[in-house]
């Protein structure tokens, strides 16, 4: 009877077709790629910012012998605690801190003839140092005076918020947040604005050479980061040839991280601010004249507002990347410390892991919230385009438009100039002695770096990221967007997608060697190839990828899916037969964008090469690092070389295919 | 070209990396393959590895190559689950840090006693065997330097003079080993509290601090500063390229680390990694690491190498690895707490 019952009361649901199951399965897929690929990893780095090292004295023991025999059995703890020694502040400390063993003895002197014994009490407790070696085992371990100067005791893995508190108590850290905050403010402020005024000219001005102008303002995505810290060093530095513009000013330090970061985030601040203006109803404007309101009025009150959300956007993006870049900082910040190379130094200097986590944390931080913030102002928007609206079409006017094509003409001068230089540098024999032009900078297999090898490995590598990335990030899309059901399921892959947009680089790649290069972790056999530099690349560029394939399905009418469902043909089959072919130019999109970032990239990869697997981005680092500059221009040159003619493939295909397959979408 | 032949296309070619990888990666397959961790020059390897294989063509050295700080960082990570076989070539004071944490294997290799007693761990059986000196020196660039007027210096106390003010660049030793090698040379010749006190003034003529032990030099190269403390190696090369410098050992004397080998403790092939060890500390070997280093391990073979200042080998110190290898965080906090915050920073 009860269980009569309880099928009855059993809610009615859809039976499951083998599509749902198979969808299903697909998802799951999804979300265990996103958890090895960005949750694991990054809950790997947070534990490590917990880890932290305590000296374990109460598991130390002494025994001393002036000749007379064995003293009595001295516990450190107790006697540090007597002497005063030993104080809760020195028991933390770091991976590698050593703690001397003739602190105990007020009264050691090495020539002494006076004999010592240690031993632990127990074997687990850090252990102690004679010699140079380590000693775990619970027998004692007999010293002369002289040899006990190096008897040194080693501290116990323990968790806690020491590595917080050591941080913010340590103020040549600490400081790099006020420099990080102050050069992502000032570079955020002075890029929005020159970028502003460019997409404006671009869009809302009849100027000439519009074309030639958007062109030349896309160039730095092409380069990475590195490369315009190269050519400044070339333009202002000691020997620069520009250097009398700075006014006895010093290129190495904010000012040059502020330019350089310009440069590079330039592109992506314009791109937005161009989709932002591009929005307008000229109705608008028509009123505005009508009411004779004056230009700034109606700058302020109709442009501004309507490119609200846009310049937000910007504002976050550049900040973002400013504050979590690391080429530009390394080569040119000289003393000025931030904390994208405070982790580099942390980690490759000092072998300082567990630090090297914490500043990662603080690095988050600021990512996080420019993330979030940014999140819940996008929500805030509404449609400004209604079905109504008449697009605004720029009226010739002689004065605007000249002014604004002398200053994109000015702005487009110091972009191709900065590109320039490092052109011109990398083909110069010995900068400044001998001027003669020579291609010996590209011969990169007598340096350290990696050499041409490393230039392959980037192809291949910017390859797989751009077939697989693509095949994945696409599948994902559209599984979240055209999925039925499953709505608990697509909401957590949703979350999960856009997760890696707030994770620096930098933080990425340490978070991949905690998890992947842990020995318990099955997928430890990918640690030092080819496929964790792939897999970190596609991950630290999933989002912006996800988002613009998703915007593709989501102009696609669900009545495809309606209609293949009633036709009864498998999804996979609407997939591969409509979806895909109708969605051609995002799909390319997605891969070219993975292709030109996994070229450029050097925050994500580089603590994850390996010897077989170099990059040409990190051999640009490692050039400049050891001083071999010009080198490194030419090679950074090489990855612009490679981008742009990628680039410029991407547009000749598209173009063809669109004529084959978007041939629907003109009427 | 349909579509379909489009996607086919795509996806044979996507098919042809994931196959071609692997291959290349495996081609040489010798009886037995030893993983090698080093530092060694790039350029430098190839060589060491055939005139191994002359001897011995039965193991093949698979190299994993980077800077000091970089291979050491990965070393130590890779603590509890060690890649390489065999370190050749990494400074001494990293493989103190090594084994400091137990990851090394002790080996007396073959004909120990020949070497210089300079040039091995101190214990016995020791744990490390070393190959050549990696020295420090001052590159002056003369050019630059007559420029600006500044005088020829002859001594590290020198470098403190004001005349040298902003025209000095250093590595930071945080991150780089010739830059710890040069701080702790100096607390050893100075002693700590001198050592301190030359650095507070030598601080106040430094321009920057540079990541890598070899851009200083290499930036008064260039004429970018015309002063770089450095090591003699770097010096000379560049001097061989073509640089107008000039290589300036200080006459109190000079700092250095050096190139060393080691077995990593738990490797699965012992015996090969002996008999790579045993080879490296041979007459043969050390007549390889002569052609770049001045100073080797094997005593009365090492000929001069071009470029290299007289009477450098004279003002080698007398370098207590153990104690800097033992004093080194707290060194380092110290020089990070002096020099390396923002007050500082111009």
């Amino acid at each position: 009877m009860a269980e009569a019952a309880a099928i009855a009361a059993r809610p009615v649901r859809a039976k499951l077709s083998r599509d749902d199951i198979i969808m299903r399965g697909a998802m799951v897929v999804l979300a265990l790629f996103l958890l090895v690929a960005i949750v694991l990893p990054l809950y790997f780095m947070l534990s490590k910012s917990f880890e932290t090292y305590t000296y374990r004295f109460e598991s130390i023991e002494f025994q001393v012998n002036d000749g007379d025999g064995w003293g009595e059995t001295l516990n450190a703890l107790t006697l540090g605690q007597a002497l005063g020694v030993v104080t809760p502040e020195r028991m933390v400390t770091s991976n590698g801190g050593r703690f001397q063993a003739s602190e105990f003895f007020p009264d050691f002197s090495f020539r002494s003839p006076r004999l010592y014994r240690i031993r632990n009490a127990q074997e687990d407790a850090g252990g102690f140092m004679v010699g140079g070696g380590p000693v775990f085992h619970t027998e004692w371990v007999e010293v002369t005076s002289n040899d006990f100067r190096r008897v040194q005791i080693r501290p116990a893995l323990s968790t806690g918020v020491d590595n917080y508190i050591a941080y913010v108590n340590t103020p040549s850290l600490f400081f790099s947040v006020y420099n990080s905050l102050f050069i992502a403010v000032t570079t955020t402020v002075i890029v929005i604005g020159l970028a502003f005024f460019y997409a404006y000219a671009l869009t809302r001005t009849c100027m000439p050479f519009k074309m030639l102008f958007r062109v030349i303002a896309l160039i730095p995505i092409l380069a990475p980061s590195l490369l315009p810290a190269i050519s400044l060093v070339y333009l202002f530095g000691n020997q620069g040839i520009i250097r009398e513009l700075l006014m006895g000013e010093r290129i190495y330090g904010p000012i040059g991280i502020v330019i350089g970061s310009a440069f590079w985030t330039f592109p992506h601040a314009l791109m937005i601010l161009v989709t932002a203006l591009s929005i307008s109803d000229a109705r608008l404007y028509e009123a505005a004249v009508a009411l004779r309101t004056s230009k700034l009025r109606t700058f302020l009150t109709i442009t501004l507002p309507g490119a609200k959300y846009g310049l937000i956007s910007a504002i976050f993006v550049v900040f973002t990347l400013v504050i979590t870049d690391f080429g530009v900082p390394k080569v040119i910040g000289g003393q000025y410390n931030v904390l994208a190379t405070d982790i580099y130094k942390q980690v490759i200097g000092q072998q300082n892991f567990q630090m090297g986590a914490v500043v990662s944390v603080v690095l988050l931080l600021p990512a996080v919230v420019a993330f979030i913030v940014d999140r819940i102002v996008q929500r805030k928007q509404v449609a400004l385009l209604s079905a109504r609206a008449v697009p605004l079409q720029p009226k010739p006017n002689r004065r605007v438009d000249i002014g604004m094509g002398i200053y994109c003409g000015v702005v487009a001068v110091v972009i191709v100039g900065i590109l320039g230089m490092a052109f011109w540098a990398s083909l110069i024999k010995f900068w400044p002695y001998n001027m003669s032009l020579s291609l010996g900078n590209y011969n990169f297999d007598v340096m350290d770096g990696g050499g041409w090898e490393a230039y392959g490995n980037s192809i291949r590598m910017a390859l797989y990221t751009a077939v697989f990335g693509t095949m994945i990030i696409f599948s994902g899309a559209y599984l979240v967007e055209k999925g039925r059901g499953f709505e608990f399921g697509r909401g957590v892959i949703q979350f999960l997608v856009i997760l890696p947009l707030a994770v620096p680089g930098m933080v990425l790649g340490l978070a991949y060697i905690f998890f992947f290069n842990h020995p318990g972790n099955p997928l430890n056999f990918i640690y030092g190839s080819m496929a964790i530099l792939v897999l970190c690349t596609i991950t630290h560029f999933y989002t912006v990828s996800h988002l613009t394939a998703a915007t593709a399905l989501k102009q696609m009418d669900p009545e495809f899916e309606a209609v293949s469902a009633s036709l009864k043909a498998p999804f996979y089959r609407t997939f591969a037969r409509i979806t895909v072919p109708v969605c051609l130019p995002a799909i390319l999109d997605v891969s070219i964008y993975l292709f030109v970032n996994a070229m450029t990239t050097v925050s994500a990869v580089v603590f994850l090469y390996s010897t077989d697997t170099t990059l040409a981005s990190v051999a640009v680092l490692n050039m400049d690092d050891a001083g071999d500059i010009a080198p490194a221009a030419a090679m950074a040159m090489m990855i612009v070389y490679t981008s742009a003619g990628v680039r410029l493939l991407h547009a000749l295909l598209t173009r063809g295919l669109q004529r084959r397959t978007q041939a629907w979408r003109t009427r | 070209m349909t579509l379909k032949r489009l996607f086919a296309g795509a996806a044979a070619m996507a098919m042809a990396f994931v196959l071609a990888a692997p291959l290349c990666v495996r081609t040489a397959s010798a009886a037995t393959e030893l993983t090698v961790y080093t530092a060694v020059e790039a350029e430098d390897l190839k060589r060491y590895a055939a005139a191994f294989n002359e001897d011995h063509p039965d193991i093949a050295i698979k190299w994993v190559r980077d800077s000091t700080g970089i291979i050491t960082a990965k070393l130590l990570a890779e603590k509890n689950n060690p890649q390489a076989d065999v370190i050749w070539g990494l400074a001494a004071t990293s493989l103190l840090l090594m084994k400091g944490e137990g990851m090394l294997e002790p080996y007396a290799p073959k004909g120990l006693d020949k070497l210089n007693p300079k040039f091995r761990d101190k214990d016995n059986p020791p744990t490390w065997t070393g190959m050549d000196a990696w020295i420090a020196s001052v590159c002056v660039n003369t050019v630059e330097a007559g420029k600006k007027n500044l005088p020829m210096p002859g001594s590290w106390m020198d470098l403190t003079k004001p005349v040298y003010k902003g025209h000095i660049v250093m590595p930071n030793p945080n991150s780089s080993g010739t830059g710890f090698l040069d701080v702790s040379s100096w607390l050893q010749l100075f002693k700590e509290d001198g050592g301190w006190d030359f650095m507070d003034k030598l601080h106040q003529n430094i321009a920057w601090y540079t990541h890598s032990g070899s851009k200083p030099c290499k930036q008064a190269a260039a004429g970018e500063t015309p002063i770089g403390i450095s090591f003699a190696f770097r010096g000379a090369k560049s001097k061989a390229a073509g640089a107008p410098l000039e290589i300036i050992v200080p006459k109190e004397g000079v700092g250095w680390d050096m190139e060393a080998t080691a077995i990593v403790a738990g490797t699965s092939k012992l015996e090969a990694a002996k008999t790579l060890v045993d080879w490296t500390i041979t007459k043969k070997a050390n007549t390889l690491y002569n052609e770049g280093y001045a100073v080797v391990a094997y005593p009365g073979i090492a000929k001069p190498v071009e470029h290299f200042p007289p009477g450098i080998v004279d003002a080698m110190i007398d370098n207590d690895f153990l104690w800097a290898a033992q004093n080194r965080k707290r060194i380092l906090a110290e020089w990070q707490k002096r020099y390396d915050s923002k007050s500082e920073a111009k």
